[in-house]
C-alpha cells in the first residue's frame, strides 16, 4: 500500500528554482523593445490640480510619451471597487482614477505618467513634468474626519463617511442592563505597511495582429484582475491574458487592482511597445494599500463572576482617500461577524464608520478584519479579568463555546464548524508551565521585575467562502474556486488551479493532494498556477482559502476522474463497474486483486479510445468548480512571556507558545511555516509596526529604514504545538492556517506587556509598544503611586 | 583602485567596467550612475539578486564583491571595475547544491523566495569568516536582510545545519 502523502512534511518543490536564483518574478521579465513607466505622484496630500506642464519632461531624449490624468480619462474607466457591503444609507463610492484628474487626495496619488526608452529617461522626464497645485485643508485621522468642519475629500460625501455598517445580534440592552460589571476602553489598530519583500510590478504586451494583450503583474489573483482591467481598458476578456508569474510576497497587498495595471496595458497598447513598470519601496510605501487602521470605542457586559453578557463595539475605520477592492468587507463583514471570538457572548453590536482620508488608501492586510476584531475580544478578556481579580486563563475556560456544542452559531449569526479551545488552550499552558511561570511573576515583582504572561484564544474565520453569503454581503463575485485534472496519456499529471500561490507552498501540498487522491507517485503531479491562458477562472489565494476551497476543487476534480476511470477500468477489466474496486492507483474486480489495471493504464485506453463503454468520452480530464458550503474556523491558544526591563521599556519576549488546530493537514512543514511567519508579522504589530502620517498628509514611515519590521535579530523562537479537530465542511477536514498566526500574536504579546505593568496600575496601552511609550507609563505610574501613598 | 580611478566621473558620463562574476567575464560600457546591483541583473543578465528598497535596508541584492558581502545597491557598478564577484547563482558548483541551499530546502527556511538569494550570501559570508557560528552570531550575520515571510526561525535552523555539514566551503 502507498504510504499516505498527505500528512507529511514533503520538501517544496518550488525551492529549487528560489534557492539556485532562477525564479521568475515580475521585473525579471525582460522584453525585446520594452520601454519604461514612472509615475509623477502628488507631494501634496489635498489639492487641486490647477495645470499640468509636460513639455520640459517631453523634451528628455528617449521620451515616448508623457500622460496626464485628462490625458487617459477618456481612455480608461475608472478603478472599480468590488466590496460594496450592503448599508443604509447605501455606500458612497467616490471615483477612483489611475491618475488623478482634477485633485489629489492623498501624498502619492498619480497625477501623470510619463515612458521612455529607458529608466534613467523615464524617471528624469518625470521630474520635469511642472504640476501646478492650489493646496487645500488636509485630514488624516479618521475621528477628526467625521467632525463638523472637518476637510472634505469629496462633494456629495458628508462628514468623509463612506458607510456605516451595523451589525446586531442578540439582546445588547438587555445585557448591559443585567450586567454587574462593565469595561471600557478605547482602542487603537495602528495602520500598518503590509511590506512584501516584492514591491508591485508590471509588464504589458500588446500584439496589434492580434488584438491581445500580455500582462505580468504582481497578483494574488489573476483572473480577477483580468476582468477588471478589460473593464477599464475595454479590451475584452477573452483577448487579454494575465499572468502571475513568481510572486514576491503579498500578505493581502497584492489582491488590489490599483490601477497601474490598466494603465501599463493601455499604454502598451497605444505605443505599440512593451511596457515596464516596477514600483520602488517609497512609492510601494506611499501608494500600496495600508491595512487596519482602526480607532475602535469598545464596552463589555459581563456577571461579577466572570461570564460574558454582552460587546458593543464602534468602530472608525480609516479607508484611506479612494475605496480599494476589497476595502469597504474588511472593517466591516470580516471584522463585525467575528466579534464572538471563541466565547459565548448571546448579544454583541458593532457599528462601523468607514471613513475617507487623505492618506493611502486601506485594504486586505493578513488576516484583513479578524487581526482587528480578536485584538478587541481578547484585549477586553483580559481587562475583564483584570476588573475582577481573576485570572485571564479562568475568565477564557468559563467562556469558551464548549465543545459539545458544535456546530454553534454565535450572536453574529456566523456558524462555527468545529472546535475544541479548551484543548488548545490547556495544551498550551502546559507547554509553557503557566503556573510556575505565574509562581515565577510573583518572585520577580518582589524583586521589581516586570514580568508578563499573555494568552490569546483566537478563532478565525476562513475558507472564503460560499457564493450565496459571500454574494449577500455584496461581494462582486461568487467565492468558489475550480480546478482542472488532466491525466495524461503518459499517465502523467497537470493540476490547474485557479489559486494563486505567491510563498504558500501549494504547488507541493496540492501535488501531495493529487497524487493521493489519485494514487499515482508525487513526482508525476505537476501544479500549474498562475495564467488565465492555463488555468481555469479562479478567486486567488487570500483569506486563507487557497487549501480550504481550490484545494478541495482539486479533490472533486480528482474524484471525478476516478470515477470516469473506473468505467473505463472495468471495460478492460471486462466487469460491471460496480465490482470494479479503486485502492491506490489500481482497478481490480472485486476479489481478484491481482488482476488489476493501473490508473496509467486506464489514462492510456482513454486516450486510445477504442474500447471505451458506451456513453463514455476519450481523454481523462475533469474540471471542477467547487463552492463551499460554510466557512471553515481555525483556532488556537497562543501564550507569550515577557520581561519589560523597567529602565528602558524595551520589551523581550521570553517564550512563545503557539498551539493551533487547522484541523487535519496536508503539509506540516508548511503549517509550521505559515505559524512563524504569521507569529512574527503579529507580534511586529504590537511591538514595532505603525505607519505614522504628520497633519500635513505626509507620510514620515516611507523607507525600510523609517518603518520598523522585525529581523532575525529581534525574532524569538517559538514552540509551536497542534490539536487536529477536523473540518465537517471540507471533504478532507481541512482548515487555513495562512493568518492565524497574524490573528492570534497581536493579542498575545499586548496582552503579556499590559500584565507585567498591570500591578502598577497601567491597565492598557496602544500599540505599537515601543520602549519611550512603555517608559513613559512606567515613570507616570510610579509617581501617581508616590503621590498617592 | 577603481574608486580613486574615476573620482571626478560624471553621473552620466559612460565608463568601463568590466567584472568577473562566478568565475565569467562580464565587460561592458555604462552609464557611471548605474548600480551594481543593476549591472548584474541588466548587463550580465543574472536575476537571481533582488531589489526590495531603494535605502540599502532589505539586504534582497547582497552578493560578494573580492571576499566580502555587500549590498549591490550601495555600490556603482564602476566602484566594482576588476572586481571578482558571486552570485545565488554561482553558489551551487557542477549541479550540485551548496550545503546552504541544501539546507534551506530542508528546512523550509523559504517561502516566496524574493530574500533568499540575500540570505543565502549572507550567510555565506558569515559561514566563510566564522564556520561554526552560535545562534547569536547567525543573528548577527543575519540582521541586514530582512525576510517577510519565514519569522527567520528556519533560516537561523538551516544556517546551523549548513554550518555543521561544512557549509564554509
Amino acid at each position: 500500500m502507498a504510504a499516505s502523502l498527505c500528512g507529511s512534511r514533503v520538501k517544496r518543490r518550488e525551492d529549487p528554482r528560489f534557492i539556485t536564483g532562477t525564479g521568475n518574478y515580475v521585473a525579471d521579465v525582460t522584453l525585446p523593445g520594452m520601454v519604461y513607466v514612472k509615475f509623477v505622484r502628488s507631494p501634496y496630500a489635498h489639492a487641486l490640480i490647477k495645470s499640468v506642464d509636460t513639455s520640459a519632461a517631453r523634451e528628455v531624449k528617449g521620451v515616448l510619451g508623457v500622460y496626464t490624468g485628462a490625458d487617459l480619462k477618456s481612455k480608461l474607466g475608472p478603478v472599480p471597487c468590488a466590496w460594496l457591503v450592503p448599508t443604509e444609507p447605501p455606500i458612497k463610492v467616490p471615483e477612483y482614477r489611475a491618475v488623478a484628474v482634477d485633485k489629489v487626495r492623498y501624498v502619492g496619488d498619480p497625477v501623470a505618467v510619463v515612458v521612455a526608452e529607458s529608466q534613467g529617461a523615464a524617471e528624469e522626464a518625470a521630474e520635469r513634468v511642472s504640476v501646478v497645485y492650489e493646496p487645500l485643508p488636509v485630514v488624516v485621522d479618521q475621528e477628526e474626519a467625521v467632525k463638523d468642519g472637518a476637510p472634505r475629500l469629496y462633494d456629495g460625501i458628508d462628514r468623509n463617511t463612506s458607510f456605516v455598517w451595523r451589525l446586531k445580534g442578540g439582546d445588547v440592552e438587555s445585557a448591559f442592563r443585567q450586567a454587574e460589571v462593565v469595561v471600557k476602553q478605547r482602542l487603537v489598530n495602528q495602520r500598518l505597511q503590509p511590506t512584501a519583500m516584492e514591491t508591485r510590478a508590471a509588464v504589458a504586451e500588446y500584439d496589434s495582429a492580434r488584438s491581445e494583450a500580455t500582462l505580468w503583474i504582481t497578483s494574488q489573483n489573476p483572473h480577477i484582475h483580468r476582468l477588471l482591467v478589460s473593464a477599464m481598458t475595454g479590451i475584452p476578456e477573452q483577448k487579454l491574458r494575465v499572468i502571475a508569474p513568481d510572486v514576491g510576497g503579498g500578505f493581502g497587498s497584492k489582491i488590489q487592482v490599483y490601477g497601474f495595471e490598466a494603465v501599463v496595458t493601455l499604454l502598451s497598447k497605444e505605443l505599440r511597445r512593451p511596457v515596464k513598470w516596477v514600483e520602488t519601496r517609497s512609492e510601494n510605501y506611499l501608494s500600496t494599500i495600508h491595512g487596519r487602521a482602526h480607532v475602535d470605542y469598545v464596552e463589555l457586559a459581563a456577571k461579577r463572576d466572570g461570564t460574558i453578557l454582552g460587546l458593543r463595539v464602534k468602530t472608525y475605520a480609516n479607508l484611506g482617500a479612494y475605496l480599494t477592492t476589497a476595502a469597504p468587507g474588511v472593517p466591516t463583514i470580516l471584522f463585525g461577524i467575528m466579534l464572538s471570538g471563541a466565547y459565548r457572548i448571546p448579544a454583541i453590536e458593532c457599528e462601523v464608520h468607514g471613513v475617507l482620508t487623505n492618506t493611502a488608501p486601506v485594504d486586505a492586510y493578513r488576516g484583513a478584519g479578524r487581526p482587528e476584531a480578536t485584538y478587541i475580544v481578547e484585549r477586553m478578556v483580559d481587562m475583564l479579568a483584570h476588573e475582577l481579580g481573576m485570572d485571564p486563563v479562568d475568565v477564557r475556560l468559563k467562556n469558551f463555546i464548549p465543545k459539545d456544542k458544535f456546530p454553534y452559531t454565535v450572536a453574529t449569526g456566523l456558524l462555527y464548524d468545529s472546535g475544541n479551545y479548551e484543548e488548545t488552550l490547556k495544551k498550551a499552558m502546559s507547554l509553557v508551565g503557566y503556573h510556575s511561570l505565574r509562581e515565577e511573576q510573583r518572585r520577580l515583582r518582589e524583586q521589581g521585575r516586570l514580568m508578563g504572561i499573555g494568552v490569546s484564544t483566537y478563532v478565525e474565520v476562513c475558507g472564503l467562502g460560499p457564493s450565496k453569503v459571500v454574494r449577500s454581503t455584496g461581494f462582486g463575485l461568487g467565492l468558489w474556486d475550480s480546478a482542472v485534472v488532466r491525466v495524461h496519456p503518459s499517465g502523467k499529471v497537470s493540476v490547474y488551479t485557479g489559486a494563486h500561490p505567491h510563498g504558500q507552498g501549494e504547488e507541493t501540498s496540492f501535488a501531495q493532494i493529487a497524487a493521493d487522491e489519485l494514487g499515482v507517485p508525487f513526482e508525476d503531479v505537476e501544479v500549474v498556477h498562475g495564467d488565465t491562458a492555463m488555468t481555469p477562472f479562479g478567486m486567488g489565494t487570500y483569506g486563507s482559502r487557497t487549501l480550504p476551497v481550490a484545494g478541495m476543487a482539486i479533490v472533486g476534480a480528482c474524484r471525478k476522474v476516478v470515477e470516469k476511470a473506473k468505467k473505463i477500468a472495468a471495460g478492460l477489466l471486462e466487469a460491471r463497474e460496480e465490482d470494479v474496486v479503486w485502492e491506490h492507483g489500481k482497478f481490480y474486480v472485486r476479489g481478484a486483486p491481482a488482476k488489476y489495471k493501473t490508473i496509467q493504464e486506464v489514462a492510456l485506453a482513454s486516450y486510445t479510445a477504442e474500447n471505451l463503454p458506451p456513453g463514455v468520452e476519450p481523454g481523462l480530464e475533469v474540471t471542477h468548480f467547487y463552492d463551499p458550503t460554510g466557512f471553515v474556523f481555525p483556532f488556537g491558544a497562543h501564550i507569550c512571556v515577557v520581561e519589560v526591563d523597567r529602565e528602558t521599556g524595551e520589551v523581550k519576549i521570553q517564550k512563545y507558545v503557539a498551539v493551533d488546530d487547522c484541523g487535519n493537514q496536508i503539509n506540516p512543514m508548511l503549517v509550521e511555516g505559515q505559524v512563524h511567519g504569521g507569529i512574527t508579522q503579529g507580534l511586529a504589530q504590537a511591538l514595532y509596526e505603525e505607519a505614522v502620517y504628520d497633519s500635513q498628509g505626509n507620510l514620515l514611515t516611507q523607507s525600510l529604514n523609517d518603518y520598523a519590521l522585525p529581523t532575525a535579530l529581534e525574532a524569538p523562537t517559538y514552540t509551536t504545538d497542534y490539536t487536529v479537530t477536523p473540518s465537517p465542511v471540507t471533504p478532507l477536514g481541512v482548515k487555513g492556517v495562512g493568518e492565524t498566526g497574524t490573528i492570534a500574536a497581536t493579542p498575545a504579546v499586548v496582552n503579556a506587556v499590559v500584565d507585567a505593568l498591570a500591578h502598577l496600575g497601567i491597565k492598557h496601552l496602544d500599540m505599537p509598544l515601543k520602549p519611550e511609550k512603555i517608559w513613559k507609563a512606567i515613570r507616570r505610574a510610579e509617581s501617581e503611586q508616590t503621590t498617592t501613598s | 583602485m577603481a574608486v580613486q580611478k574615476y573620482s571626478k566621473v560624471e553621473p552620466e558620463e559612460n565608463v568601463r567596467v568590466s567584472v568577473k562574476i562566478n568565475g565569467r567575464v562580464y565587460a561592458e560600457t555604462v552609464e557611471a550612475r548605474m548600480l551594481l546591483i543593476d549591472f548584474i541583473r541588466d548587463v550580465a543578465k543574472l536575476k537571481g539578486s533582488k531589489i526590495g528598497c531603494d535605502t540599502t535596508s532589505c539586504g534582497a541584492c547582497t552578493v560578494i564583491v573580492n571576499g566580502r558581502s555587500v549590498k549591490s545597491c550601495t555600490m556603482f557598478a564602476f566602484e566594482a571595475d576588476g572586481a571578482e564577484i558571486l552570485t545565488v547563482e554561482g553558489l551551487s558548483a557542477d549541479d550540485k547544491l551548496h550545503p546552504l541551499q541544501e539546507a534551506f530546502w530542508n528546512n523550509h527556511a523559504l517561502q516566496c523566495g524574493y530574500c533568499t538569494a540575500g540570505m543565502l550570501m549572507s550567510a555565506y559570508y558569515l559561514l566563510k569568516k566564522n564556520p561554526h557560528p552560535t545562534e547569536e552570531e547567525i543573528r548577527k550575520g543575519l540582521a541586514g536582510n530582512i525576510c517577510r515571510c519565514t519569522g527567520y526561525i528556519n533560516i537561523i535552523k538551516a544556517v546551523k545545519e549548513a554550518a555543521s555539514k561544512g557549509g564554509s566551503a
